[in-house]
C-alpha cells in the first residue's frame, strides 16, 4: 500500500514537471492520449475480460467528429469534445449490442468486423475529408478565456483530464457495478445464475469504454492538430490491444506504461528503421503473448505478492 | 439492350462474375480457418499473411527461379504449408491450454511481422503477375465474355473445397480429425497421434490460404498488404456461417462473394462494407451463424 502511494506520487511529479524537463509537449501529450485509449480499453479487456478488437473505431470516430465540429461547424472545444464523446458513446451502444450477444473470441471478430464499417464511413464520407483527413484543427480556447494555443496550457488541460479519466476509472472497477464486472470475468454462467442480467452490465461497460476512448480521441485530434483514417484503422486496434497486455491488462498503471512504451517505441523506431517497425511490434506481440501475458506491472505484482505471502 | 435496376445485364453478369471470383477466395480461405478453428481452437489472424505469402511465394518462383504457374500451384502451398507448421510447433503449440483469445493475438503478432518483413523487401506497392498463356483470353457465350483465368479460378476453387469437404467429412483421415475435435483426449487414448494430426491440420489450412493467395496472384496485385483487410472479410464470412462449419463456410463464402459483386452493380458506395452488415443481421437472427449449431 505504502509503495502503491509512492509511485503514485512520483508519477504525478513527474506528470506536473515533465514540459520542464525538455521534454517535447506536444509528444507528452500524444503519450497522455494514447495512455488514457489504454486505460479505457483496459476497463474491457482488464476487468470484464471482453478482448475487443476494433477499439479505434470509437477512437478515431470521436477525433473525426470532433475536428469536423470545430473546424467546419464552428463550435467550441469543450462542445466540440462532447459531440465526439456522444458520437463514440452512439457506436459504442449499437455496436457493443450486437457484439454482447457472443462472447471470446467471436466477440472479438464481430468487434473487428464491425470497426470496418466505421473504417470504410470514414474512408468514403465527405466531411472526414477522404485519404487526406482532417488537417489544421484548431484548440481554442476553454470557457472562452484559457486559450489552448500554447503548447504547456495545452499540456495541462490533456493531463487533468487524464488523471480525471483514471481516477474514474478507478473509482468504477471499485464501485458496485465493478464488482459484478468482476464476477463476470471471473465465471459468467455464475453471475448469470446469481440474477445478474450479465450481458446489460456488459453492454454499460463497453460503452463506458467506448465514451473513453472516443474522449482520448477527441483530444489527440485537437493536441496534433489532424485526424486520419489511421485512427481508425485496424492497426490502431491492435496497438491498443498490445499496450495493455504489455503494462499488464487488469492492472490500473499497466495500460498507462504499455502506451507510453508503445508509442515511444514507435516515435523513435519509424526514422530509424522505416517498415521494420511493424516487425518490431509484431515480435512484441508474440512474445508478450508466449512469455509474459500478466505484462510488466502484472509480473510486479505477482513478485511483491509471492514475497508478501 | 435488357437492362436490370436500370443497369445493362453483361454489366451485372459481369459484376456478378467478379463476385463469384472473389467468393472463390474468400471460400478457400474460410475452409481453411473453419478446419483450423474446429480442430485448435485458434482464430487464425495470420490467415491473410498466408494468403499474401503465397501470392509472393509464385511472384518471387516466376521472377528469380523461373518457376511457372503451375508448378507454383503445387510449390507456393507446400512451402508456405511448411512454415506454418514451424510456426505451429514453435509457437502455437505452447497456448492450447490457455484461453483462446491468445491464440488470436499470437496470430496477429505473426501477421505484423510478415508484412513488415514483405514491405520492406519489396516495398508497399503491388507487383502484377502474369495470367498464364494457357488460360488467356476468353470465351464469348453470346450474352458476355468470360474471361477464361475467371473461369478457372472458379472452378479450381470450388473442385479444392469440394475435395476438402469429402476429405474430411467422407475418409477415415477425416472421421479421425472430427473425433479428435469432439474430444482430443479420447481420441489420442484411441492411439491416434493428436499433435501430428493437429500440426498437420494448421499445415493443411494455411496451405490452402496460399493456393488462393497462387491463383489470386494473376487477378489482383501481389503486395504485403493484400492480406490485411481480406482477412477481416473472411472473418466475416465465418461468422455468418457458422463458426467450424466447413459445408457453411464454402457456401457462404461464394455466396456472399455474389452478393459482393451485385451490391457493386446497385449500390457501389456500400459494397466494401455489406457482408459486415449482414453479418449483423445474421448475428441479430441467428447468432451461432447459419450453419452453426447452437452451444
Amino acid at each position: 500500500m505504502r509503495a502503491q502511494v509512492a509511485v503514485y506520487v512520483v508519477l504525478a511529479a513527474l506528470a506536473l514537471i515533465a514540459p520542464f524537463l525538455g521534454l517535447y509537449p506536444v509528444f507528452l501529450m500524444k503519450l497522455l492520449c494514447f495512455a488514457m485509449f489504454a486505460c479505457a480499453f483496459n476497463l474491457l479487456l482488464g476487468f470484464t475480460k471482453m478482448l475487443s478488437f476494433g477499439h479505434a473505431a470509437y477512437f478515431g470516430a470521436a477525433a473525426y467528429v470532433t475536428g469536423w465540429l470545430v473546424t467546419a461547424q464552428g463550435w467550441n472545444t469543450l462542445e466540440g469534445i462532447l459531440g465526439g464523446v456522444a458520437v463514440s458513446m452512439l457506436l459504442g451502444l449499437v455496436i457493443g449490442a450486437i457484439a454482447v450477444r457472443r462472447q471470446g473470441i467471436y466477440f472479438a471478430m464481430i468487434t473487428l468486423a464491425l470497426a470496418q464499417v466505421v473504417f470504410f464511413i470514414c474512408l468514403q464520407a465527405e466531411f472526414t475529408g477522404g485519404e487526406n483527413g482532417l488537417q489544421g484543427i484548431p484548440r481554442g480556447s476553454l470557457l472562452g478565456f484559457i486559450k489552448l494555443g500554447s503548447d504547456r496550457t495545452m499540456y495541462y488541460f490533456v493531463l487533468t483530464v487524464f488523471v480525471a479519466v483514471y481516477a474514474l476509472i478507478v473509482r468504477i472497477v471499485h464501485s458496485p457495478f465493478g464488482q459484478v464486472l468482476k464476477a463476470i470475468r471471473a465465471n459468467e454462467p455464475r453471475a448469470v445464475s446469481l440474477g445478474y442480467k450479465v450481458d446489460r452490465y456488459k453492454l454499460m461497460a463497453f460503452v463506458l469504454s467506448a465514451s473513453l476512448s472516443g474522449l482520448a480521441g477527441s483530444l489527440k485530434a485537437l493536441v496534433l492538430g489532424f485526424a486520419t483514417l489511421s485512427d481508425v484503422s485496424q492497426g490502431n486496434s491492435g496497438e491498443v490491444i498490445l499496450m495493455t497486455l504489455l503494462g499488464g491488462s487488469g492492472t490500473f498503471l499497466g495500460p498507462v506504461i504499455g502506451a507510453n512504451v508503445v508509442v515511444t517505441l514507435q516515435e523513435y523506431l519509424s526514422d530509424l528503421v522505416g517498415a521494420w517497425v511493424s516487425v518490431i511490434i509484431g515480435a512484441i506481440f508474440v512474445v508478450c503473448v508466449l512469455l509474459f501475458r500478466r505484462g510488466f506491472v502484472g509480473e510486479v505484482l505477482r513478485r511483491f505478492e509471492r514475497r508478501g505471502g | 439492350m435488357t437492362t436490370v435496376f436500370g443497369v445493362p445485364l453483361p454489366a451485372i453478369l459481369g459484376q456478378l462474375m467478379l463476385g463469384l471470383v472473389n467468393g472463390s477466395f474468400y471460400a478457400l480461405l474460410s475452409l481453411g480457418l473453419a478446419v483450423i478453428f474446429g480442430l485448435l481452437g485458434v482464430v487464425n489472424f495470420a490467415h491473410g499473411a498466408f494468403y499474401m505469402l503465397g501470392a509472393f511465394a509464385a511472384y518471387v518462383g516466376l521472377e528469380s527461379l523461373g518457376i511457372n504457374y503451375w508448378w507454383a500451384l503445387l510449390l507456393a502451398p507446400l512451402a508456405v504449408g511448411l512454415f506454418g507448421i514451424l510456426i505451429e510447433r514453435l509457437l502455437l503449440r505452447h497456448l492450447y491450454q490457455v484461453d483462446p483469445v491468445y491464440g488470436l493475438l499470437l496470430t496477429f503478432g505473426i501477421a505484423l511481422i510478415a508484412e513488415g518483413v514483405m514491405r520492406s523487401q519489396f516495398g508497399a506497392s503491388g507487383k502484377s503477375y502474369p495470367v498464364p498463356p494457357l488460360l488467356q483470353g476468353g470465351l464469348n457465350l453470346g450474352f458476355m465474355v468470360l474471361p477464361v483465368y475467371r473461369a478457372w479460378v472458379i472452378v479450381a476453387s470450388i473442385a479444392v473445397c469440394a475435395v476438402t469437404w469429402f476429405l474430411i467429412e467422407r475418409t477415415r483421415l477425416g472421421a479421425r480429425l472430427r473425433a479428435a475435435t469432439e474430444n482430443a483426449k479420447l481420441v489420442q487414448a484411441f492411439g491416434i497421434n493428436v499433435p501430428v494430426l493437429v500440426m498437420c491440420t494448421y499445415g493443411a489450412g494455411v496451405a490452402l490460404a496460399a493456393l488462393a493467395g497462387v491463383l489470386a496472384a494473376p487477378v489482383v496485385q501481389v503486395s504485403p498488404l493484400m492480406g490485411s483487410s481480406l482477412v477481416i472479410v473472411v472473418f466475416a464470412v465465418v461468422v455468418i456461417g457458422g463458426m467450424g462449419s466447413i459445408i457453411g463456410a464454402i457456401v457462404s463464402g461464394l455466396v456472399l462473394g455474389l452478393i459482393e459483386g451485385l451490391t457493386k452493380v446497385i449500390y457501389p458506395e456500400a459494397s466494401n462494407v455489406v457482408v459486415f452488415v449482414i453479418m449483423a443481421i445474421v448475428l441479430i437472427w441467428r447468432p451461432a451463424g447459419l450453419f452453426g449449431k447452437e452451444q
